[in-house]
């Protein structure tokens, strides 16, 4: 009976993880992941999850397990409470592993930013695995972990998914419950499952979504994602929105990607040109709205009540406005101040509410398409894995990469990233788009994919 | 004064009837708690905790609403209003802007010249802050704590047009309005820091000045009073009223520049994204039910039920539980008397010793007075030493007429004073014969002297002047 079989695989994991490069996590959480592993083992923790290694992002709140956002203004920050995705994944018992890797406080594509350093793509060690959700998509890829949570507010799980070749899910909103996730731009956010492949995305999304009444955007939506994992898309309608493709994206990209609707089209599914118009539009809309909600959202963390506290205490605005300083890197100051700008008096009308209006617009652009077509299927990225240093002085480069995703979270819409192809030995993602709440569509057309194609592989060396 | 001062109010009152805080589920309750005993991650503020809206606050606020006859929105919304300070721990707060709950309301007060309209502009629903601690005063304080018990606490901001004319008006409007809410049983205007005043001040034609931190009823009319004869005192010597927010001392009573109008603080208000759009539509009626009587319809039925006067049933009203006081006594007494009884004798005596009546002696011993009184038993004089008695030292008036020897003395007992107080003061009889009429009053002190104010004053008379009149 001393088979210990999930211990013995933790244990695994974790050496795999001592020994990685990746630099995946800020925090493990290994004695109680040993404690998790064993309770299975002894029959003591039962649940969909149990046993299975699950890594949290770490702008998800984990009661008593150091919670940092990859910025230095949460040093030594160890929250109280369990988000409630968290505490979900424990009801189900999964075994967490520890904290991911990310941009600082989710604000970037590569996860560059992080006060902990890069987290380096497994597919090759001098790319970066994509953000914000990197330390995320790097851990699922480099089996340390079986899967993983990320968030995603511009783009931030199927990104990385994307750049590390594996699957990723953007949820509707108000689907999954934000109660514990540290807010970057809170209108647009959604925790996200990533995993190696759709089924253990389907089964993650199982466990996490749900109405939880602690959040308000929470709506009540009854669903079993993982009775919809069939190998059937006879009968859809895929629609290809043209906007989506041409200028600035890679043509292997553009290639790998009609490649998988022509799969699709192979297996039954009828695909058509659709139109979303303001599609140029959501760049800017989403960089307003996001930088705006940050500088609002991060206003909380002067030092005061936990996180940084360095130097002598002076008076109430020297001291904030020096740990505030010190403790936020540079793209967080600049999305801060920028937010700050547009938000105030005589600039609110021309900037945040003209972004509001635009988000109308591509929600109604969403909508509209969806009256013809079933889902929706576009490059999740416009281009492979960059290389770690690549944008580092000019940010607008790296903005211009969300350009693919940031439309779905404008308008709210689910969205899932899976491996469609390889430029050289880079992967490179499909996303299909759904309508609202409508999950059940884009996870069965992507594991329908993932059955009748070969794009599901392990990075070189893992 | 009047006619040249215009005054504008923002109250914040506490919905400390409520069970719990406005997003989260702590308790209200906290008089006495230990500093950041009350709190959880929400009213915190940690990373990643979510507010949720208190249903029973927005209902009360709407019932509130209805009170000051205001429209109801159908559909309401917070805001952020973003500002650092350390009592506000998400670095915003939680407000209304755009679409509060009510507005276009208005209420009525007493003024000199008649009744005073009053425009309620907007009532909305927002989150109090923590509370700074200072050691000592807010200048010499080397350090500063916070206590964030308070934070989360559910306010409801009542902002009036600049229609009052004097700070007694003002004063006037916060009891009529603390009244209110507490005849509509969402609010304790007894309990420190439950209410809390902005004022927006000016000369006729001049700038206007926000005094905060006005944090007592009285207050507000010393705030008010003060900041007047300044702004009149600077235009008497011809010196311009500058635009400002000021900061009301209340021990010292004067207000203190907090900021100009070039400091103006930016809120960079914008939709809460974290709470939705609430909408409210076709709660009203429901609650329109709900609302109790309140005080003018109570001061109406007064006058009607009871046949009392107005300024009676004015004062009486003018405080639920003054009123309820008085319904329990009215109900088992001649109401005429119990009137005069409550309103001006037992009100005046807790007045002056600053009382609530809930700490008063209760309404069957106020009963037992006016019988008491009715039969003859004891006189006015004897039932207002009785009061101050069982106010002061508790007890019941049975004990305290015995031990105080309180009970009216008998007619021949008054008669045989009169007799001796004539014997004893014959040059007075000389003065009153002489038509003195002050001899007369003299000689009746004289006898209640004798009698240790027991006599009845009017037997006194009657016999004083049989007596003189036939000797």
């Amino acid at each position: 009976m001393s088979m210990a079989l999930y211990e013995e695989s933790v244990h695994k994991t974790f050496d795999r993880i001592k020994h990685s490069r990746l630099n995946a996590y800020i925090t493990l959480d290994k004695e109680n992941a040993l404690g998790t592993a064993k309770g299975v083992d002894d029959g003591k923790i039962a649940g969909r999850l149990a046993g299975m290694t699950v890594a949290v992002k770490d702008c998800i709140t984990t009661k008593g397990l150091l919670t940092t956002c990859g910025s230095k203004i949460l040093s030594g920050y160890v929250p109280p409470f369990d988000a409630e995705v968290v505490a979900r994944l424990r009801n189900e018992g999964a075994v967490i592993t520890g904290k991911t890797n990310m941009d600082e406080f989710a604000m970037g594509t590569s996860t560059e930013s992080s006060h902990y350093g890069p987290t380096k793509n497994p597919w090759d060690m001098t790319r970066v695995p994509g953000g914000s959700s990197g330390g995320s998509g790097a851990a699922v890829a480099g089996l340390e972990c079986r899967m993983a949570l990320g968030t995603d507010t511009g783009g931030s799980v199927r990104c990385p998914a994307s750049f590390c070749g594996v699957v990723g899910i953007k949820p509707t909103y108000g689907l999954v419950s934000r109660y514990g996730v540290i807010a970057y731009a809170n209108s647009l956010e959604q925790v996200g499952p990533m995993a190696r492949n759709v089924s253990d995305a389907a089964l993650l999304l199982d466990v996490i979504a749900g109405h939880d009444p602690k959040d308000s955007t929470s709506v009540p939506h009854d669903a079993r994602y993982t009775d919809h994992l069939v190998d059937d898309v006879k009968g859809l309608t895929i629609g290809v929105p043209k906007e989506y493709f041409g200028e600035g994206t890679d043509m292997k990209v553009e290639k790998a990607v009609w490649d998988a609707i022509m799969t699709l089209n192979r297996l039954g599914a009828d695909y058509k040109e659709v139109s979303l118009p303001h599609t140029k539009y959501a760049l800017s809309a989403y960089y307003i709205i996001a930088m705006c909600e940050a500088s609002s959202n991060l206003a909380r963390f002067d030092g005061l009540r936990y996180g940084l506290r360095t130097g002598k205490d002076e008076n109430w605005h020297a001291t904030f406005s020096r740990i505030r300083a010190e403790g936020f890197g540079e793209e967080v100051k600049r999305r801060i101040m920028l937010g700050t700008y547009a938000l105030s008096e005589g600039y609110y009308g021309k900037y945040y509410l003209k972004a509001l209006k635009v988000r109308t617009l591509i929600k109604k652009d969403f909508e509209k398409a969806f009256k013809g077509v079933d889902v929706l299927a576009a490059p999740t990225m416009p281009y492979p894995a960059f290389r770690i240093g690549e944008h580092q002085d000019d940010p607008l480069s790296m903005y211009m990469a969300d350009v693919d995703t940031v439309p779905v979270n404008l308008a709210g819409v689910p969205s899932i990233s899976v491996p469609c192809g390889f430029a050289g030995k880079l992967p490179i993602g499909v996303q299909f788009i759904g309508g609202f709440f409508d999950e059940p569509m884009i996870i069965r057309t992507a594991h329908t994919f993932e059955l009748n194609t070969d794009f599901q592989k392990l990075p070189e060396g893992f | 004064m009047d006619g040249e001062v215009i005054i504008g109010l923002e109250v914040h009152c506490q919905l400390n009837k409520l069970n719990s805080k406005l997003f989260c589920g702590c308790s209200t309750r906290q008089q006495g708690l230990e500093p950041n005993t009350m709190t959880c991650p929400v009213c915190l503020g940690l990373p990643g905790a979510l507010p949720v809206i208190n249903k029973k606050a927005v209902e009360y606020s709407i019932m509130v609403g209805l009170a000051l006859n205001c429209e109801i929105a159908e559909h309401t919304q917070f805001y952020r209003k973003n500002y650092y300070y350390p009592d506000l721990p998400r670095g915003f707060q939680i407000t209304q802007y755009d679409w509060p709950i009510a507005s276009n309301g208005v209420l009525t007060v007493e003024s000199d010249g008649g009744d005073r309209v009053v425009r309620i502009r907007r009532v909305h629903m927002e989150e109090d802050p923590g509370r700074l601690v200072h050691q000592g005063s807010i200048e010499t304080s080397k350090f500063v704590l916070v206590d964030y018990n308070r934070s989360g606490m559910p306010l409801l901001e009542v902002v009036t047009e600049p229609d009052l004319r004097s700070p007694k008006e003002a004063r006037r409007f916060i009891n009529k309005l603390r009244n209110i809410l507490e005849y509509l049983d969402v609010f304790d205007g007894s309990l420190e820091g439950a209410l809390r005043v902005d004022a927006n001040v000016s000369l006729k034609g001049g700038a206007r000045v926000e005094i905060k931190n006005i944090s007592s009823y009285k207050g507000v009319e010393r705030a008010l009073l003060f900041e007047i004869s300044r702004q009149q005192n600077m235009k008497r010597r011809g010196v311009k009223v500058t635009q400002e927010t000021r900061h009301y001392d209340d021990e010292r009573n004067c207000t203190i520049t907090l900021r100009t109008k070039e400091q103006a603080e930016e809120y960079r208000y914008y939709p809460e994204p974290d709470l939705v759009p609430l909408s409210v539509k076709g709660w009203e009626p429901r609650l329109r039910e709900k609302l109790p009587e309140l005080p003018d319809a109570r001061r109406e039925r007064f006058k009607k039920e009871y046949g009392i006067s107005d300024d009676h049933a004015k004062v009486i009203t003018s405080e639920i539980r003054v009123a309820n006081y008085y319904e329990c006594v009215a109900g088992k007494c001649e109401p005429r008397l119990a009137a005069t009884w409550v309103a001006d004798y037992l009100k005046g005596e807790l007045n002056y010793r600053d009382m609530d009546i809930k700490d008063a002696f209760d309404p069957e011993m106020m009963v037992y007075i006016m019988e008491q009184l009715k039969k003859g038993v004891i006189t006015d004089k004897g039932a207002v030493e009785l009061m101050r008695a069982l106010l002061d030292e508790g007890g019941h008036p049975k004990d305290i007429i015995l031990a105080r020897n309180l009970a009216k003395v008998e007619t021949d007992v008054t008669k045989a004073a009169v007799t001796e107080v004539l014997k004893e003061n014959r040059e007075a009889i000389g003065d009153y014969r002489a038509g003195k009429a002050q001899a007369f009053n003299y000689l009746v002190g004289m006898v209640m002297k004798k009698t240790n104010g027991r006599a009845d004053p009017s037997e006194v008379n009657l016999l004083l002047r049989e007596l003189l009149e036939c000797t």
